[in-house]
């Protein structure tokens, strides 16, 4: 479905990434009303009773907690970029603010913008001329182009098969709901209303556990944790000094839950980590040590993302091969530390043998930086840093939230015993909202589940 | 033996052939009907009954167009039922059961008092085709027959092939001759053309079947009609019975499946996944051992039997064996054993939302030929082809019913847009608005517009507003009455609502989820003013709608009208896709295939994404 073109949209207009500031636009009818709620100018002054092209210091506050101080631009349509009323706020350039500012006003009611829609309104109101009109396709095209490789990756995430059985779960509810309606004559079992307040139970604690869990936030509030895995003396907490030495962000340096776990958080290319040395690995019957070993394990379990660090000397194509059996299904760097021992021979031949590993020297601080860039990489973070990528999460939000509402209402109908077909029209919306992140549900998806699970026909 | 020209020829008199010559015929065109047996117009093929789920929207929707179905349905109905009517007004659905002889020949008899409407009987073999627009017809015996628009409704004809057990034949229906030539003629013209499948049950006497073993199924208390004309109301009703086969008739079943021609392989065709064969259901769903058999009388006087519910093409010896094993049926005798039958049909993405076909100008498309299934979705097309072929000659602008309008909007949209894989039935659940395309206000949703585009009668406008009118007076007075707490609280009490301590108005608890009319009835103030009015059953029920779910009726509006929008947004004809590189590859080739006329259209067509409608919106200009 096409986006209206009526309503007001949120998205940021500069190209973020942990810069100094930010810049956050709204255009449509409610931008200044939507900025004016949320926005306390330290003048005192009531936003909507200000004149066109002024600019206003103040803050964004949300309950009564302040956000951030912004400076806000008001301009007037047709005198805008988009030739609508627009609102632009100057906020500071954290990726944390950022998401929390563009969440309020998603949360606010406002859309999120589509790739090119700011530009797209802006041509519709001739604020361009007509020989653009290829150029502002192209922009739009390759815009959208973007954003939706990059959902598509993120989407092979863990994220996405809770998203897909989210989608089943929704899907077999509405044809629960279909099957009593178009189907009311058949020979099959329909659903009570119990069980049915029971399936939206299940249905909202899941879209809740989402909106909780992948809220884009989350991974740059709380840092991604990786564990540090290997032999004692192998040069863990070398390598933790030789990173935290070069990144100066270093936030904090506390003692881990337990004795033997100690957690570092540094921050690179604007993504926070969260390193986790372990106690050493290593099989044993002393059970001391056994009781390290098992938070090892439990530090590992919670991690993101394993370091398994060795000397570069033992590394060979049969150790790399067991060390991968032994972290399968989890995202693994192998690390050969002390490659300033080995011989220039020496070392090309290990390499040929363990091209994935990263050979690094923790004392002379070599490979550290490839290293970085590699973690980056591999946690697909790389974009991260891109305001697609902060679109691509704001959007999956909005969705999630638009879904979450729709089914509330359903419950409510379901509560005060209204017919399943008035019911069916927040389904419907539920399953539209659900259908930005998943690609639309279709009549025929749900006419396919009802034949395939229920006999029906005379 | 024809001289002239006429506007119209309609090819075929079935469901969708009969109401195509009707409507074209009536809009002022000179309209002439062929078809291979002037006898067997307007016949049920398959089951003897109209509307149903969505069906009885259809039909009530044809009717308020000013078409005949419902009327015929009325004058030839058995049992009167209205379906889901304890669910929402969007669900209640009207289905007739139907004297199957008396709803051909009312058919008849209602084309035959049709003016401008001439017959004639004979196989039509093959189309004229000039420069891409259609000339006329040609028949069997070598004539050519003239006209400016032509509209074909083949049915399950067009190379119609039956099959029972391992034996087939071809044939367009039991005991009546396939047509060839046309498919291969409009293959030459550049048709796609497939192969779809359906079947039907066998027909027994009623007269070996004992009823006293199954269950009474009695049509309505009060029955209803279709026709928002005067129709008669059914006096007295015909009872259908039900009854179920057992563990012990589905394995004298799998006895045949070895010559069954649906498991080995002799039809390839597919066919319809919600009306399946007995055969079908037991190999799909083998932990059910019992199937509802519905059994139904094909009319007022006949003996003949419908075995709903039992629609095969295993060996004739097969269905016998099994069908004496059903309860009831322990001494059945056959009139006909069931079949299914392959035809050929056009993929309908080679249509205009007019039904014409893009291919050759002033040719239009109807029913079964589209691929749809079902006497109702054929009624509509041919409707909508009979009188969108009337506006082609007189070169006035294409009707388009929309999805919010219409389930026909849905139906003709859904297969224009997206075409179909298998034969194409109507749900509720297809349309997007369905709370706002409900059974009762068909009549004031399309009869105004259709008056005004020449097709239904002033004297059915009239009925129209006399019943908006007579609906707004009792809301008014609903709006305007007080109530007694001492009165309405015992009818409150007794369906567990929360009582009232103040009087208030009487919409106040007639808005309330479980009270109904006859509650309200218990109302003295409410009695006296029933009496005094004698307000119409369709008024009160327009009523009861406005007044009980206009909020989400609102609601379907406001949704609807975001979609009115985009519909606004015209497309032209001849837009080069293809020119637009910014488009996506897959949305340049389906959208040069499908041609949508708005960008509400575009958007429902497979592999257009939001950012291409964002582009052919910006090449739209403003």
């Amino acid at each position: 479905m096409i986006q209206n073109i009526q309503d007001t949209i949120v998205a940021f207009a500069t190209p973020p990434g942990t810069g100094a500031i930010a810049v956050l636009r709204l255009s449509g009818k409610k931008a200044w009303q939507t900025a004016a709620t949320y926005f306390k100018a330290v003048s005192g002054k009531n936003l909507l009773e200000q004149e066109s092209h002024t600019i206003h210091l103040g803050h964004i506050v949300r309950d009564g907690q302040t956000l951030d101080q912004v400076l806000i631009s008001l301009f007037k349509g047709p005198r805008s970029y988009t030739g609508e009323d627009v609102v632009e706020i100057n906020c500071h350039g954290s990726q944390y603010i950022q998401q929390e500012i563009l969440q309020l006003f998603i949360t606010a009611g406002l859309r999120l913008a589509s790739p090119g829609e700011f530009t797209l309104r802006a041509f519709l109101n001739g604020k361009m001329a007509l020989d653009q009109a290829e150029a502002v396709a192209d922009l739009i095209a390759s815009d959208s182009e973007a954003s939706h490789r990059i959902a598509m990756e993120q989407m092979r995430g863990g994220f996405s098969a809770d998203i897909k059985q989210l989608r089943e779960q929704l899907l077999n509810f509405a044809s629960l709901i279909e099957l009593e309606l178009d189907f009311s004559g058949e020979d099959v079992e329909f659903a009570d209303r119990e069980q049915l307040l029971g399936l939206l139970d299940a249905l909202t604690q899941r879209i809740k556990g989402l909106l909780d869990s992948f809220a884009m936030g989350n991974a740059i509030k709380a840092g991604i944790p990786v564990a540090i895995v290997g032999a004692p003396n192998v040069g863990k907490s070398t390598l933790l000094n030789a990173l935290l030495q070069e990144e100066r962000a270093i936030v904090s340096n506390i003692p881990g839950t337990t004795r033997d776990t100690i957690e570092d958080e540094l921050i690179i290319g604007g993504i926070r980590f969260r390193f986790i040395d372990t106690a050493g690995i290593r099989e044993t019957a002393d059970s001391i040590e056994r009781i390290g070993i098992e938070k090892t394990q439990a530090s590992i379990e919670k991690a993101q993302l394993v370091l398994y660090m060795l000397e570069a000397a033992d590394l060979s194509k049969e150790r790399y091969n067991d060390i991968q059996k032994d972290f399968a299904n989890r995202p693994l760097v192998v690390l050969a530390n002390k490659m300033e021992t080995l011989s220039t021979e020496a070392l090309e031949k290990i390499r040929t043998e363990a091209p994935e590993a990263f050979f690094i020297s923790a004392k002379t601080q070599q490979g550290i930086e490839e290293l970085k860039s590699g973690l980056l990489e591999k946690m697909k973070l790389g974009e991260l840093q891109s305001e697609d990528n902060l679109l691509t999460n704001s959007r999956h939000f909005e969705a999630l939230q638009k879904t979450l509402g729709a089914i509330d209402e359903v419950k409510t109908a379901v509560h005060e015993e209204l017919p399943g077909d008035l019911l069916a029209i927040d389904l419907r919306q539920a399953l539209h909202h659900l259908g930005e992140i998943t690609g639309s549900v279709t009549t025929d998806d749900l006419l396919g589940n009802i034949f395939s699970n229920f006999c029906i026909g005379k | 033996m024809f001289d002239e020209i006429f506007d119209v020829i309609v090819v075929g008199g079935g469901h969708a052939g009969a109401e195509a010559a009707a409507a074209a015929a009536n809009m002022g065109s000179n309209t002439l009907l062929v078809t291979m047996n002037l006898q067997n117009i307007g016949q049920m093929s398959c089951n003897p009954a109209m509307g149903g789920i969505a069906k009885g929207q259809i039909v009530r929707e044809i009717d308020a167009l000013g078409g005949y179905s419902g009327i015929v349905s009325d004058k030839s109905a058995i049992q009167f039922k209205m379906l889901n009517k304890s669910k929402g007004p969007a669900m209640w659905s009207p289905r007739t059961q139907n004297d199957r002889m008396r709803f051909a020949e009312t058919w008849r008899e209602m084309l035959e008092a049709t003016p401008n409407l001439s017959f004639y009987q004979e196989m039509v073999n093959g189309l004229v085709v000039e420069d891409g627009i259609v000339k006329g017809v040609k028949t069997s015996l070598g004539l050519t027959i003239e006209a400016k628009s032509v509209v074909l409704t083949n049915g399950t004809f067009l190379n119609g092939l039956i099959h029972i057990g391992d034996k087939n034949f071809g044939g367009g229906r039991a005991g009546e001759p396939a047509a060839r030539g046309i498919t291969e003629q409009l293959v030459e013209l550049g048709f796609d053309q497939g192969r779809m499948k359906t079947g039907t049950p066998p027909r027994v006497d009623g007269r070996s079947l004992d009823f006293s073993k199954m269950i009474v199924q009695p049509g309505d208390d009060v029955p209803s009609r279709f026709s928002y004309t005067n129709t008669p109301l059914l006096e007295h009703q015909r009872d259908c019975y039900m009854t179920h086969t057992s563990a012990e008739v589905h394995e004298l079943l799998k006895e045949g499946f070895d010559r069954s021609p649906m498991f080995n392989g002799r039809i390839q065709s597919i066919g319809p996944r919600y009306c399946p064969s007995i055969e079908d259901k037991i190999d799909r769903f083998k932990e059910k051992d019992a199937h509802q058999i519905f059994v139904e009388p094909e009319g007022w006087n006949t003996v003949e039997i419908y075995v709903n519910g039992f629609s095969t093409s295993l060996p004739e010896d097969v269905q016998y064996k099994a069908l004496k094993k059903v309860r009831g049926f322990e001494n059945v005798k056959f009139f006909r054993p069931g079949y299914a039958i392959e035809y050929d049909y056009f993929p309908p993405t080679q249509l205009m939302l007019s039904l014409e076909t893009k291919l050759v100008e002033g040719l239009f498309f109807a029913g079964q030929i589209n691929g749809t299934t079902g006497y109702e979705e054929a009624a509509a097309q041919g409707l909508m082809a009979g009188l969108n072929a009337h506006r082609k000659v007189k070169e006035e602008e294409a009707v388009v019913l929309k999805r919010h309008e219409a389930y026909i909007g849905v139906l003709i949209d859904d297969l224009i847009t997206k075409g179909t894989e298998e034969p194409y039935r109507m749900f509720t659940s297809r349309a997007e608005y369905r709370t706002l395309l409900r059974q009762d206000n068909a009549d004031l949703r399309l009869t105004r517009m259709s008056n005004e585009l020449g097709l239904a009668s002033e004297e059915r406008v009239r009925r129209v507003e006399e019943k908006e009118n007579r609906a707004e007076q009792f809301v008014q007075f609903l709006k305007n009455t007080s109530y007694h707490p001492e009165t309405v609280n015992p009818v409150l009490r007794e369906i567990n609502s929360a009582e009232v301590k103040q009087s208030d108005k009487l919409i106040k608890v007639y808005s309330r989820p479980k009270m109904t009319l006859a509650h309200l009835e218990r109302l003295p103030e409410v009695q006296e003013h029933m009496k005094e009015e004698r307000y119409d059953a369709e008024v009160l029920e327009q009523a009861e709608v406005m007044v009980k779910y206009a909020g989400y009726i609102e609601k379907e509006k406001q949704n609807a009208d975001k979609l009115s929008r985009l519909e606004n947004v015209r497309i032209p004809d001849h837009l080069d896709y293809h020119s637009l590189k910014s488009l996506s590859y897959e949305a340049r080739e389906k959208l040069s295939e499908i041609r949508p006329s708005s960008l509400s259209q575009a958007s429902r067509v497979s592999g257009v994404s939001p950012a291409d409608l964002s582009v052919l919106l910006v090449h739209l200009g403003r």
